[in-house]
């Protein structure tokens, strides 16, 4: 086997992982309010189920899925609901959110429930299990995880590739949960592969995360192809076709997904998640979450209910130093920075990250000399430096001729670049607008079609 | 009370260099050339970088963007332009020269990053037009050290007077006329005659290691360059030994070292990719070795890089990486 597996290109930020690797995981408290988005994941928002003033136990569903590409929400605590409103989302954006006021003396337990024997069910109803728990990839992205377990007919699915890389720096909630609880991640290994059907099983993880190759390898069943992959440490290889790239040497065709090439990629959180349903039928109402950066008084990796503010999390780590500039939702290369402090952790937060005024984004932006750092740097292979230059001319549909779909944000050029130019930013734009164009294209052709006729 | 926060888009973290960072490393990592054309030349390369020098700036200041002196890139070009002058060249036309340099070989292409030439080789080849006179006389090396080296001093649009010191051909000139080599060791130390930068191969390389070292040049074109002159001029002394020079003197001799490290290496106008730089190396180094070999002129490598410089885009276009999941390999082992 190759010993150096990655991908080509890619960036080498300082990890920062340090401040939390070796900090076990353990629970916040559970808050006094909860907010629970109805946009947690892609696809078609949740539709509500409840109306304010009803009371919810632990678990209960709060809203249900809009169609295939969806999943249902399930309130994180007991409580009564308040409001459904528009509520700050992590994203930056204002998001219908459901409401609801815990009990403040509540045990929180959840109903009595019936936990699914999946070893007796068919892959068609431990899907829907599983799209009924709620479950969606975990490592950010939040894709709906039965969608992944469907594959169309024709396609010809040969094994599960595990994400355990968690490429982004300060990040630690993989890491930590493949540390202490590797036989949860074995057993979502296994009743992924008897879903899917696949006879073999990749654990790729970078290779900073000793303890946990370790722990994996130690409780790996002995009846499973499973094989665990240290891979060495590159940004941004946790993102899917990078992931495949460097694991089987396989690209994803432009614009096809990963069971293309015959291979579903699963997070280690979301194969905890699914493992999490079928032992003690809990959907997803909580997730590990890492609280870190320089900015937290005292980082940890926490188990955090899904819907809990973000000030009430940093409370509970202490508060924010002085020096405080930035507080970013998911890792530094593809999070969100925060305007204030209340929007809640949701299904897709990795971690939260607080970033001191010394790693401020420089302000000054020069103009670019070509150094062509960031095509050594472009994980997929395309000129930064000239979609930079059309996207400053607002030259979007000459953008796209330059393959500016493949990007995938990842931020390696933004990284890289010595003059500060905003480049991922203005591709991100550049992306909306030609999808707007598009839109409306399509619009003014239907709307043709109907004068037509 | 709440922090105040900022709000930026991703990614929130950046790797340390900077463009000015990078500008004023290559300023710093020439400074014992500069210190090495003092120790060789006395005061005349003070004037003659001065006066280059002042003419950039002073053009920058005026057509720049407010604040652009401060990235260091006029004053990396006026230093490498004076670094390419005879010592004895008159001040105004370092001045003239450094003026055009930065004038028409980057504002009037719209400023940093835009222009096709490097603007320092620019403006010497306007010098090489306008004053070829003055351009080829060469002070012989040594003498008392305080002695200007010809007439710097001369009035702007006097001729001017001739120079009082003896002049020397340099080891270039002295190969291609006369058949005469230099010894290596005087072309590595650099007591030879020659223009003001390029006399000592040895310390052009330890500033060019050191920037290759930090990134801040792409190794692959002075490779490139060197490993193409020394190919060739290896080829061409097997035929003939006495009318061609070894390549260990191709290499040492002239501007090669300086036009290679610190000219061909320019991030404006050299090309994007790597497999873009071994092609545009590869280019500078035929072209040197034709010029003076065949050309009329001793030295070759100031249009060796000029007219590289202008195939650059194409050489990019036609290095562009195949973009993720576009090609045919798409298939491969599973481990």
């Amino acid at each position: 086997m190759l010993e150096r597996l990655s991908f080509r290109h890619g960036v080498h930020p300082p990890d920062s992982k340090g401040l939390t690797a070796t900090i076990p995981i353990r629970r916040m408290p559970f808050p006094d309010q909860i907010i629970l988005p109805l946009r947690q994941h892609a696809g078609n928002p949740a539709k509500p189920l409840v109306r304010p003033g009803d009371h919810v136990e632990r678990c209960d569903k709060v809203a249900e899925a809009d169609g295939f590409v969806s999943v249902p929400i399930h309130s994180s605590g007991a409580g009564t609901v308040k409001a459904i409103q528009r509520w700050p989302h992590p994203d930056g954006s204002l998001s219908e959110a459901v409401i609801i006021d815990l009990d403040k003396y509540s045990p929180q337990l959840p109903r009595p429930r019936m936990v699914p024997h999946w070893e007796g069910l068919t892959p068609e109803e431990v899907i829907r299990a599983v799209q009924e728990a709620g479950v969606v990839g975990l490592g950010g992205a939040a894709f709906p995880t039965h969608v992944k377990l469907s594959p169309p007919k024709d396609v010809k699915l040969e094994f599960l590739l595990v994400n355990g890389v968690e490429c982004e720096p300060y990040l630690t909630t993989d890491h930590r949960l493949m540390a202490e609880r590797p036989e949860r991640v074995h057993l979502g290994i296994r009743i992924m592969m008897k879903t899917l059907g696949v006879e073999r099983c990749v654990v790729g993880v970078e290779k900073n995360k000793p303890d946990a190759i370790e722990a994996l390898r130690r409780t790996a069943p002995d009846d499973l192809d499973v094989t665990i992959q240290p891979l060495t440490v590159k940004y941004p290889q946790g993102a899917e076709k990078m992931l495949i790239k460097a694991v089987t040497g396989r690209e994803v065709p432009a614009g096809k997904l990963p069971m293309h090439v015959g291979v579903v990629v699963q997070n280690v959180g979301s194969l905890s998640a699914i493992a999490e349903v079928f032992d003690t039928g809990f959907p997803l109402v909580e997730r590990v979450v890492t609280v870190t950066g320089p900015g937290v008084l005292k980082p940890a990796n926490l188990i955090i209910p899904v819907g809990t503010r973000l000030r009430e999390v940093l409370d509970y780590c202490g508060g924010l130093t002085d020096d405080v500039n930035e507080i970013v939702f998911g890792g530094p290369m593809m999070g969100f920075s925060q305007p204030d402090l209340d929007a809640p952790i949701i299904k897709g937060t990795t971690g939260i990250v607080a970033l001191t005024k010394a790693q401020a984004h420089p302000e000054t932006v020069y103009p670019c000399i070509k150094c062509g750092r960031c095509l050594d740097a472009c994980p997929v292979f395309l000129n930064p430096s000239l979609l930079g230059i059309l996207a400053q001319a607002g030259r979007y549909e000459e953008m796209a001729e330059h393959d500016l779909m493949t990007c995938m944000l990842c931020g390696c050029c933004s990284y890289v670049c010595p003059s500060n130019i905003p480049l991922s930013q203005m591709f991100a734009l550049g992306k909306t607008m030609l999808r707007k164009t598009r839109e409306k294209q399509q619009e003014k052709t239907a709307a043709d079609d109907g004068k037509a006729a | 009370m709440d922090p105040r926060l900022s709000l930026t888009a991703s990614p929130h973290l950046k790797a340390p260099d900077s463009t000015p960072t990078i500008m004023w490393s290559v300023v710093g990592s020439l400074a014992p050339v500069v210190g090495a054309a003092v120790y060789f030349f006395g005061p005349s390369a003070v004037l003659v970088l001065a006066a280059a020098m002042l003419g950039a700036l002073l053009t920058e200041r005026v057509a720049g963007q407010p604040g652009s002196l401060g990235d260091g890139s006029a004053v990396i070009t006026g230093l490498l332009l004076g670094l390419t002058l005879p010592p004895g060249f008159p001040m105004w036309m370092a001045f003239v020269g450094g003026v055009i340099a930065i004038g028409l070989g980057k504002h009037i292409f719209g400023g940093l990053g835009q222009n096709v030439f490097n603007p320092a080789l620019l403006g010497r080849a306007f010098l090489q037009a306008a004053f070829p006179g003055a351009i080829t006389t060469w002070p012989q090396a040594g003498g008392p050290w305080m002695a200007l080296r010809g007439d710097n001093l001369a009035l702007p649009l006097m001729r001017p007077d001739a120079p009082d010191v003896i002049t020397a051909a340099t080891p270039l000139g002295l190969m291609k006329f006369d058949f005469i080599p230099t010894e290596i060791m005087d072309l590595l130390i650099g007591t030879t005659s020659g223009s003001l930068g390029e006399t000592s191969a040895v310390l052009i390389l330890l500033g060019g290691g050191y920037l290759a070292l930090k990134n801040y040049l792409n190794w692959r074109i002075p490779a490139g360059i060197f490993a193409t002159v020394a190919v060739f001029g290896a080829i061409l002394y097997s035929i003939d030994p006495v009318r061609f020079p070894s390549p260990l003197f191709a290499l040492f001799s002239g501007g090669l070292m300086l036009g290679a490290i610190y000219m061909a290496t320019d991030m404006v106008t050299s090309p994007l990719t790597n497999a873009g730089c071994w092609i545009f190396a590869f280019g500078i180094g035929v072209l040197v070795v034709l010029i003076r070999t065949w050309g009329g002129l001793p030295e070759g490598v100031m249009y060796g890089i000029l007219l590289m410089n202008s195939l650059v885009p194409f050489i990019n276009r036609a290095t562009q990486p195949r973009v993720f999941g576009t090609g045919r390999r798409l298939e491969g082992a599973v481990p």
